[in-house]
């Protein structure tokens, strides 16, 4: 009655050999490495890439264990830190000609040392979290307030010239909190006004107010419409946070959404906060001039003598360029910027959409420009870049443009994506900060690595010495729990913080309760005067709706804590809620199998290597080996 | 080896009384420290600063608490964090202070008189975030008891789900009544302990009811208070053990975990003690009280596998 079928068998020895597969990663260590990332949008770190990173090494002689291509960029493995830093130096200096115009992000990272057959099984070291290897956490608030007074505050500018082209003569319109008012004299105007801004602002709520002659028109956003604009200034808060943060030569930033209305952005390895801050909280701004086209004039400005009034930028072709000083258009007159499709010929294009007032100016410039060039040009850090540099075609007015011509859909992504980063779309605040250093870190993982260790090991020895065979199979399913659960850690890639490490050891502590309660059911049983073999069968089988018991309500408790838990709570909740599933599994089957394996062969068992069984009012019999 | 060599059931239920006097009076005790001292809650709910220094000696505290308020900082709290070498600096959340600078500002403050100190660790935590954890934690400790009451009227009985649920609360109000008492720092983490030990410690109840069904369904004749005494006599060996051991896995992480999960190992520890103490001395009478009785779980007469003919079987 205690034998397994031979699937079970297999199972187990599928599991175990899943669990050493994936624990394996986190025993080779890491080594240093040299990672390069595209510092813009518009470069792309390619096979091409790799090629001249492999060329400077071997120039220079730095050997590497290890170079490869993947979706973050070009990955170098170095043996020790000096040749690490010597190939970072080298390969900034080639790939980064022009220190204040980088095309790439270079940054030191530490990769696992696990060989390339792991890597490829998808098999990681655990990923740890900020408080185990150092780095900067912050918690951003987007001000969903402040994105949609910005937005009231268009709309008002919108409403006022379409009043105006239209011939519908007003008193005046305002923003009134969380709505435009629009006053009125008569109530024709108003009705006639009330159609045309239903047909033209599709996104308006309206509702008229006040009598006699101080008629109102209020209008606010509808709610799907205030929606759309939170998911849109999150979103692009998250793009404008992502360009800037490549600046800072983060190996692996995360820039995550919290909630509706948080973002987190995490650095693993920035020590220096404080300029970490400045760039965060930095704003690009986005102005559309007029190129000069003047013959002659950009050889002389090639030459070191720029005509006046006019700047000399490279295009991304690398053509030489000259800018207009004027400005004809902020970015702030720009509303959206999206990738897509000329609707005639199918070519790639990007769209973008301007506001009432920045359509109007643009209606004037195109019709007296036709034929001439417009610049797009994004400035950061005082520092210039022409987006596109389009031909303008005729007269586009309505706030419609549409540039095409020349593009791949990646370059008109990659345009659409620059053009929408140009200014944050809602201002952000710090509500939460973290800066650990990387030696408290290694100090964590040692104090948790060793709390871990001693803990297992006193209860290795404990259960041993009293449950001996039984206790030793306890102690090896006790391992396989440990093995399933960083097997498990590892392969989800969930964050392991110190509190994780924590619930590591708590897990393996409350998990030996299984085992010690099927112990002692079948010292219970034999001490009844049941066979060894009956003992075993029963003392599994009655135990198991115990275990079960009280797993689910331990699990509830974890479930809970994952809910309702954020930072160091949930890192604890996840594994412990892993940790229970797997010391289900390890501690009910994996021992059972153990045990079936020794004694399920084996006829005539006279008895079980469970320990002493005292049995009231006789003398105490050793049943122990 | 056997620790337990027990003949005879103890007879618990008799001084059922006094186990409950004595934990009501712990209870009253810990709601009375809690409301006159308070929790001293962490940064992470109160909002504020958060610095951690290490010094390559060993850490002059007066310079420190001396330069932070030449600096003109005021309300701050300067300690040893787990060594003399490392000081903990806590700064009260200011409207008007930049926080993006203050990790580098109070370094700079330190350096004209307590020099040589290494910024390890800087937190920041604004005022709405502490007001939503503790909203979040009051949430996640109802919904565990939720949780924790259906699923065990659904398995056992409401008196079983109802006692073990005031018996483990109970043990809450405990624990939270020892971190008001010394004080001791309440973060998150020790929160996330609490309510780990709410689950951990239901498990000891259910294995007192596991066998308590048991053994209503397969003796007869034997009263409430005996099925108890019986249910708690034959579990106790393995309450012992397994709290022993998770005991064992919590002192570790006391002695070794370092300071950061110094009050974590703290709050389980408790909560293991209290916990054995309160799921079967103050839980069970809790359930004789409220009327449980065989006619409860014996509904259809069926013969019980193993059961031997005498009764007399565990």
């Amino acid at each position: 009655m205690n034998r397994y079928p031979l699937w079970k068998y297999v199972i187990v020895a599928l599991a175990v050999v899943f669990g050493l597969l994936y624990t394996l990663p986190n025993l080779f260590g890491e080594s240093p490495a040299v990672q390069v990332s595209s510092g813009k949008a518009t470069v792309k770190v390619d096979s091409k890439v790799l090629e001249r990173v492999v060329a400077t090494l071997q120039a220079a002689g730095i050997e590497n264990s290890g170079i490869f291509l993947d979706a973050h960029g070009v990955k170098v493995r170095l043996r020790d830190t000096d040749a690490q830093l010597k190939a970072k130096d080298l390969i900034e200096k080639q790939l980064n000609p022009d220190a204040g115009d980088a095309q790439y992000v270079v940054a030191l990272n530490l990769l696992s040392s696990s060989p390339q057959w792991l890597s490829s099984l998808h098999a990681l070291p655990m990923y740890l979290g900020l408080d185990l290897r150092g780095g900067v956490h912050f918690l951003l608030q987007v001000d969903m307030r402040g994105a949609l007074t910005k937005r009231l505050d268009a709309l008002s500018g919108d409403l006022r010239t379409l009043l105006r082209d239209k011939n519908v003569r007003h008193a005046g319109i305002a923003r009134e909190g969380e709505r435009v008012t629009i006053r009125f004299r008569d109530a024709d105007t108003r009705t006639r006004a009330r159609q045309i801004v239903e047909d033209n602002q599709p996104d308006l709520q309206l509702a008229e107010q006040g009598e006699g002659d101080d008629l109102k028109l209020a209008t606010t956003l509808r709610p799907e419409a205030i929606k759309r604009l939170q998911e849109f200034a999150i979103k692009q808060n998250m793009t404008t946070l992502s360009n800037r943060i490549n600046e800072l030569g983060v190996a692996e930033p995360v820039i995550a959404q919290q909630g509706a209305d948080r973002i987190v952005v995490q650095l693993p390895g920035v020590q220096d906060t404080a300029k970490a801050k400045d760039i965060l909280g930095r704003t690009a701004t986005l102005e559309i001039r007029m190129v000069d086209d003047t013959p002659g004039a950009v050889e002389a400005a090639q030459a070191g003598q720029p005509p006046f009034g006019s700047d000399l930028y490279v295009e991304r072709g690398g053509l030489p360029l000259l800018v207009k000083k004027q400005v004809v258009l902020t970015g702030d007159r720009l509303t959206d910027a999206q990738p897509g499709f000329d609707n005639q010929t199918h070519e790639p294009a990007v769209h973008l959409t301007l506001d009432a007032a920045g359509a109007r100016i643009f209606k004037d410039v195109t019709r007296d420009n036709v034929g001439k060039r417009m610049a797009i040009v994004l400035i950061e850090k005082g520092k210039g870049e022409v987006v596109t540099a389009p031909v303008i075609r005729s007269e586009i007015g309505g706030g419609r443009v549409q540039i095409s011509g020349r593009m791949s859909t990646m370059e008109a992504n990659d345009t659409a994506l620059l053009l929408r980063a140009g200014s944050l779309a809602a201002p952000m605040e710090i509500i939460e900060e973290r800066t650990i250093g990387p030696s408290l870190g290694a100090d964590n993982i040692r104090k948790g690595f060793h709390s871990t260790l001693w803990g297992f090991a006193a209860i290795a020895a404990f259960m041993i010495a009293y449950y001996v065979l039984f206790g030793l199979v306890s102690v090896i399913a006790l391992a396989c729990n440990l093995l399933f659960l960083v097997a498990l850690l590892s392969l989800l890639q969930a964050t392991l913080t110190l509190p994780g490490i924590a619930a590591i050891a708590l897990a393996l502590g409350m998990a030996i309760d299984a085992n010690v309660l099927i112990n002692e059911r079948i010292r219970e049983e034999l001490r009844n005067g049941s066979t060894p073999q009956a003992a075993i069968h029963t003392g599994y089988e009655r135990a198991f709706g115990t275990i079960l018991d009280s797993n689910i309500t331990t699990l509830i408790a974890g479930i809970a804590l994952l809910a309702f838990g954020s930072g160091p709570v949930r890192g604890f909740a996840v594994v412990h809620c892993l940790g229970i599933l797997t010391s289900l599994f390890s501690a009910v089957v994996v021992s059972r199998a153990l045990i079936n394996l020794i004694y399920g062969r084996r006829r005539r068992t006279e008895s079980l290597a469970i320990g002493q069984i005292w049995k009231p009012g006789s003398q105490a019999r050793a049943i122990a080996d | 080896m056997e620790f337990f060599r027990i003949s005879k059931d103890i007879p618990f239920m008799r001084h059922a009384l006094v186990f409950n006097v004595i934990s009501l009076v712990t209870f009253l005790l810990a709601v009375i420290f809690l409301f006159s001292r308070g929790l001293h809650l962490s940064v992470e709910f109160t909002g504020g600063t958060l610095i951690e220094l290490s010094y390559a000696q060993a850490a002059d505290l007066e310079k420190v608490r001396s330069s932070l308020g030449k600096a003109g900082y005021t309300d701050f709290s300067v300690q040893n964090f787990g060594s003399s070498h490392d000081v903990l600096i806590r700064l009260p959340l200011k409207a008007e202070q930049n926080t993006a600078k203050i990790g580098e500002s109070v370094m700079s403050a330190l350096s004209a008189e307590a020099p040589g100190a290494s910024l390890r660790r800087v937190e920041f935590v604004g005022p709405q975030v502490g007001k939503e954890l503790a909203e979040n934690g009051a949430l996640a400790l109802l919904l565990v008891v939720i949780g924790i009451v259906v699923y065990l009227a659904f398995r056992f009985e409401w008196r079983f789900s109802v006692s073990a649920i005031i018996a483990n609360l109970h043990d809450v109000v405990i624990i939270l009544g020892f971190f008001a008492f010394f004080q001791w720092e309440f973060s998150l983490s020790v929160l996330a302990a609490v309510l780990a030990v709410l689950g951990y410690s239901v498990n000891e109840s259910v294995v007192v009811f596991d066998r308590v069904r048991e053994t209503f369904k397969k003796v007869r004749g034997l009263t409430t208070a005996q099925v108890l005494d019986h249910a708690i006599t034959s579990t106790i060996s393995r309450t012992i053990i397994t709290h022993g051991s998770t005991q064992m896995m919590v002192l570790s992480m006391l002695v070794f975990g370092g300071e950061t999960l110094h009050y974590f190992a703290l709050a389980l520890t408790i909560g293991i003690c209290f916990g054995i103490y309160s799921s079967v001395l103050v839980a069970s009478p809790l359930v004789m009280w409220l009327g449980v009785s065989r006619e409860q779980f014996v509904r259809v007469k069926k013969q019980i596998e193993g059961a031997n003919r005498d009764g007399a079987v565990v």
